[in-house]
């Protein structure tokens, strides 16, 4: 009994191998946060003036706010004015020749090609280090489409009038104690268009990470798939091993037209904290997509298993009639780490349909909450939806909750909600060794089978990258 | 000419939570040879089963168990079951989202890393499947599923005698594979199991009834009663346990005083 469970702690404490730091010349502006800050960091970016009064209303709003507490996680108070908001590699590059090679030596490190000859085919890659967007690639290739994929940075400068027209609109600066900050301080991130009728021919990906010491990353996502468009996003994260807690409040907005199609995919690897609970990622995200059109859909696929704090409610508004919203996630919580993560799903449309499938897996000290919430409005005729919240323990002290929340104004909704809890079972691994196969592998299969409904939603790259981030070879290989 | 035997227990000795179920075993199974252990319930069948599986709720306490001459008790289970032990559980266990040919590939191929063979391909291990699928007549369905998942009584016992087949173990021990059968599909397991028997390896069936041993015939019957083996003999042996019942055995026991 006892060497399975040592197996077990020891599939579940594996380390951080993306703990590394690079030493690239960085630009950092004082920490602290007040007017100043913002119009520095607004300056630096040489951004129009519609933007920093932006930034300023959101700031003063966020100053008038209270941190929120009804989440199921527990941290020290964040000393807000201690964070750097602004940090950026020096080098400014034009192009992929131009940029450093410190870091795209650090992007290989993390196994994101970001040079297009071994670039993945089909995936083209935007990345931000710290707060500076440094890199896309395949951008011409897009453009003949008319697809623009670029940093946030870049967006603003070539196409405001878009940018002005879709930024806040999902989230607005008002929403949250979180989204207010980010509103204020965001540095960079990725901006998507897809116009009318093209389907994006390959992955679009952005992979984040945060090098700088004491500095907070603040990035704000924005796609917008015009009528008839299809885009498949995915998003990857990682940071290096401190002792101290880094602070990651993004924003997310997903904008979707009649019969648009946004799939948007997260593999969430922030650093988690070290065995004895220290240090890790503050994931404070808010994700929001909104099926504007007829017949839209946005499908939301994360795996989560990075961050001391997990707080993220990936959520669609389901406006137009006919609108299909989807929520996939696994969630993992080892050590010391604390999960609250689910999805809200707001119908608003006829006919509108959702789809909730929540895997939250917790081992050694872990706690893992999904948070879900199903809002049907008044006009909301036929709509539906189907809620599946699995949880599976592994080990005696960790914790897993579930807070499912219904909001039904219209008689003719059709609601489903399942929830399991399990344990891997002795016998269950026993039956493995008793066909030769060792603890720990019997435990990333039992894990990885329990997951399967989330990962077959993920892109197949990041599905195998998934799978080895559970400490699992490929399953479905053959068969 | 002396053969090594693949299975040789002696003065076996085994407890559950403290209470002693196997009081001296003594049991030699050699190469070619098939070994019906019959009993009433609780007589300790399925203990020697999970016993010689390495199940760590059974504790040896004295006794020894030697496959092919090498000390089987001092190995892990996963151990034991590259060197070639399969037990056919009793209750088969699910394992939900794990798809069968992804298990039994693992299964295969840390048998063969253990050999210090080399470990199969996709391919190869899929041509492996079809040709035992065709042996023992399996439909390729299975292979799709999740192991043992929502499988019904007779699927579960179908798909260990597949595992089997597959897996091509030294000693085999099938804990009452014939429970919860009925007639057509225990025909179905038993053909199984006798295409699977072969010069170079054992089988040890344990079972309660006399019923599969008509279409898997033993070479040796073994009654246990107890904890002990109380008598063994051929074949029909099992005929007269059938005709007597176990009362008959239980008076038998006194006899040669156990009870």
């Amino acid at each position: 009994m006892s060497t399975d469970l040592e197996t077990i702690q020891h599939v579940t404490e594996s380390e951080y191998k993306y703990g590394f730091t690079t030493d690239i010349d960085t630009e950092v502006i004082p920490p602290g946060l007040n007017e100043d800050i913002v119009r520095l960091i607004s300056a630096k970016k040489g951004e129009p003036e519609w933007l920093l009064q932006w930034r300023l209303k959101a700031f003063r709003h966020w100053q008038k706010m209270e941190e929120p507490a009804w989440h199921n996680v527990h941290y020290p108070t964040i000393d807000y004015q201690s964070i750097i908001y602004f940090a950026a590699p020096k080098k400014k590059a034009n192009s992929l020749d131009e940029v450093d090679p410190e870091l795209l030596e650090m992007y290989e490190k993390l196994g994101i090609p970001l040079n297009e000859r071994e670039a993945l085919a089909g995936v083209a890659v935007d990345a931000v280090i710290d707060s500076m967007s440094v890199a896309t690639t395949y951008k011409d290739k897009l453009a003949e489409k008319g697809i623009i994929f670029c940093s946030f940075s870049e967006a603003v400068r070539e196409h405001p009038e878009l940018v002005r027209q879709y930024l806040g609109s999902v989230v607005p600066y008002t929403d949250n104690y979180f989204a207010a900050l980010n509103s204020a301080v965001f540095s960079d991130g990725s901006f998507v268009f897809i116009p009318k009728g093209v389907r994006c021919p390959m992955e679009l990906s952005t992979y984040f990470r945060i090098n700088a010491l004491n500095t907070g990353q603040f990035e704000r996502t924005l796609i917008v798939a015009e009528d008839g468009a299809y885009v498949s996003y995915l998003e990857g994260c990682t940071a290096p091993m401190r002792d101290e807690n880094q602070l990651h409040a993004a924003v997310v907005e997903l904008v979707a037209m009649e019969r648009a199609e946004i799939k948007y995919s997260t593999v969430q690897n922030w650093y988690p904290g070290d065995k004895e609970g220290r240090g890790g990622i503050y994931n404070f995200v808010t994700k929001r997509g909104l099926c504007a059109g007829r017949a839209s859909k946005i499908s939301w696929t994360q795996v989560e298993t990075g961050s001391a704090i997990t707080w993220k409610y990936p959520s669609c508004i389901l406006k137009g009639d006919d609108s299909i919203g989807e929520f996939y996630s696994v969630a993992v919580t080892k050590n010391f780490q604390q999960a609250d993560t689910g999805t809200k799903m707001i119908h608003i449309g006829k006919n509108t349909r959702s789809t909730i499938v929540s895997k939250g897996i917790s081992a050694g000290r872990g706690q893992n909450t999904y948070r879900g919430q199903v809002k049907i409005a008044k006009g909301a005729h036929n709509a539906r939806n189907y809620s599946q919240c699995d949880s599976m323990l592994i080990g005696d002290r960790c914790g897993a909750h579930t807070f499912p929340y219904l909001e039904v104004s219209n008689p003719s909704a059709q609601l489903e909600h399942e929830a399991s809890t399990s344990k891997i079972g002795e016998d269950q691994i026993f039956y493995c060794n008793q066909r030769g196969i060792s603890t720990e592998d019997a435990v990333s299969m039992i894990v990885n089978g329990f997951c399967k409904e989330v990962f077959r939603e993920l892109p197949m790259e990041f599905a195998v990258e998934a799978q080895k981030l559970l400490a699992v070879s490929l399953e479905g290989s053959v068969g | 000419m002396s053969q090594q035997p693949i299975l040789e227990i002696r003065d076996l000795h085994a407890s559950v939570e403290g209470k002693e179920i196997l009081k001296g075993i003594n049991l030699t199974v050699n190469p070619g040879e098939v070994h019906a252990i019959m009993g009433p319930n609780g007589s300790g069948k399925s203990t020697l089963a999970q016993v010689l599986a390495g199940h760590k709720a059974y504790e040896v306490t004295s006794g020894k168990a030697l496959l092919r001459g090498n000390d089987l008790l001092e190995l892990d289970p996963e151990e034991r079951a590259r060197e070639g032990v399969f037990l056919a559980f009793q209750y088969p266990v699910e394992l939900p989202g794990v798809n069968s040919t992804y298990f039994l590939k693992a299964a295969v191929n840390a048998v063969r890393k253990h050999r210090g063979e080399e470990e199969l391909d996709a391919a190869d291990f899929l041509a492996l499947v079809r040709q035992k699928m065709k042996v023992l007549d399996v439909g390729e369905a299975l292979l799709r599923r999740s192991v043992n998942e929502g499988f019904s009584g007779g699927e579960k016992k179908r798909n260990e005698i597949f595992q089997m087949a597959v897996l091509e173990p030294t000693l085999a021990i099938l804990d009452e594979t014939d429970s919860g059968l009925d007639i057509d599909a225990l025909r179905v397991v038993a053909d199984g199991v006798n295409k699977l028997r072969s010069p170079e390896n054992a089988m040890v069936l344990v079972t309660h009834y006399q019923r599969l041993l008509e279409y898997i015939v033993p070479d040796v019957v073994h009654v246990l009663y107890k904890g002990r083996i109380i008598k063994s003999g051929g074949k029909e042996l099992a005929l007269e346990l059938e005709e007597h019942g176990y009362d008959w055995v239980k008076e038998h026991a006194e006899e040669v005083g156990v009870g």
